[in-house]
């Protein structure tokens, strides 16, 4: 699916990168601990999330990730917004909650991709 | 032939620690690495950043980047760690409550930059502080 689809989905709102939603993603994860996306993921794109501060953009930065979606109901400031602009990176926010949402685009399709060995 | 750069990473301003991290990740971008070499170095060197900033009030890191390799050394005047080895472990953590909220803290840092590193190297007093040194090979 593209991000305009992870979009419709989640019946979400699209803050900034506007510009990438005909990007495709394939695979997703969700969480709130940014050492554990860290840790256990790889070639994701979108990253699902509930917690709000800069460095889950940085953490999506370093991880090569296109998207992320802050959910049930969650906004991220201008400073956060201005950081995801200048990485190309696409914001979106639903008022859904976690689970709801990753059960949504799993059932549309998204995986969650393993690491590698 | 190698590139050296040098960061100061403030030890008071959480919101910007992965700035150095996110400065060497465009670098090896650019001058055309492995993206795989280039994200390994990113979470390493950003972990090891967000170290600095949580426990030891700041620091500096000196990156060298060769084309076989990407060697970063992280030198703070924190309190220490009094056992690495036990700090290595995936889940102990002596990270305060706030950290936690913001997504670290959770005894997984140490044990990332392990993961995403082909050499680590860690020498720590107490109540002197830490020089951390990790590699990672570029992948051709």
């Amino acid at each position: 699916m593209i991000i305009k689809d992870v979009a419709k989905i989640l019946d979400a709102e699209v803050l900034c990168g506007e510009e990438s939603l005909d990007r495709e993603v394939k695979s997703a994860c969700g969480s709130d601990m940014m050492s554990d996306v860290l840790a256990y993921v790889k070639n994701q794109a979108v990253l699902l999330t509930g917690l709000v501060n800069p460095q889950v953009i940085r953490t999506a930065e370093m991880m090569d990730m296109e998207c992320i979606v802050f959910v049930r109901g969650k906004r991220p400031d201008a400073a956060m917004i201005n950081l995801a602009e200048d990485r190309n990176m696409a914001i979106l926010c639903t008022k859904i909650d976690m689970f709801t949402a990753c059960g949504k685009l799993y059932e549309s399709g998204l995986r969650k991709q393993e690491r590698e060995a | 032939m190698s590139i050296k750069l040098h960061f100061d990473v403030s030890g008071d301003d959480f919101t910007r620690a992965g700035e150095a991290s996110g400065k060497i990740k465009n670098t090896l971008k650019e001058l055309g690495f492995n993206p795989e070499t280039v994200r390994n170095v990113a979470i390493a060197m950003y972990e090891a950043e967000i170290n600095l900033v949580i426990h030891a009030g700041g620091g500096e890191i000196d990156v060298e980047i060769s084309p076989e390799a990407v060697t970063a050394v992280f030198k703070d005047e924190g309190p220490g760690i009094a056992d690495v080895e036990k700090a290595m472990q995936e889940g102990f953590s002596t990270a305060p409550d706030n950290v936690r909220n913001l997504g670290f803290g959770a005894g997984m840092g140490l044990p990332n930059i392990k993961r995403y590193s082909d050499e680590m190297d860690i020498k720590s007093t107490v109540g002197v502080g830490t020089v951390m040194t990790i590699k990672v090979l570029n992948k051709q």
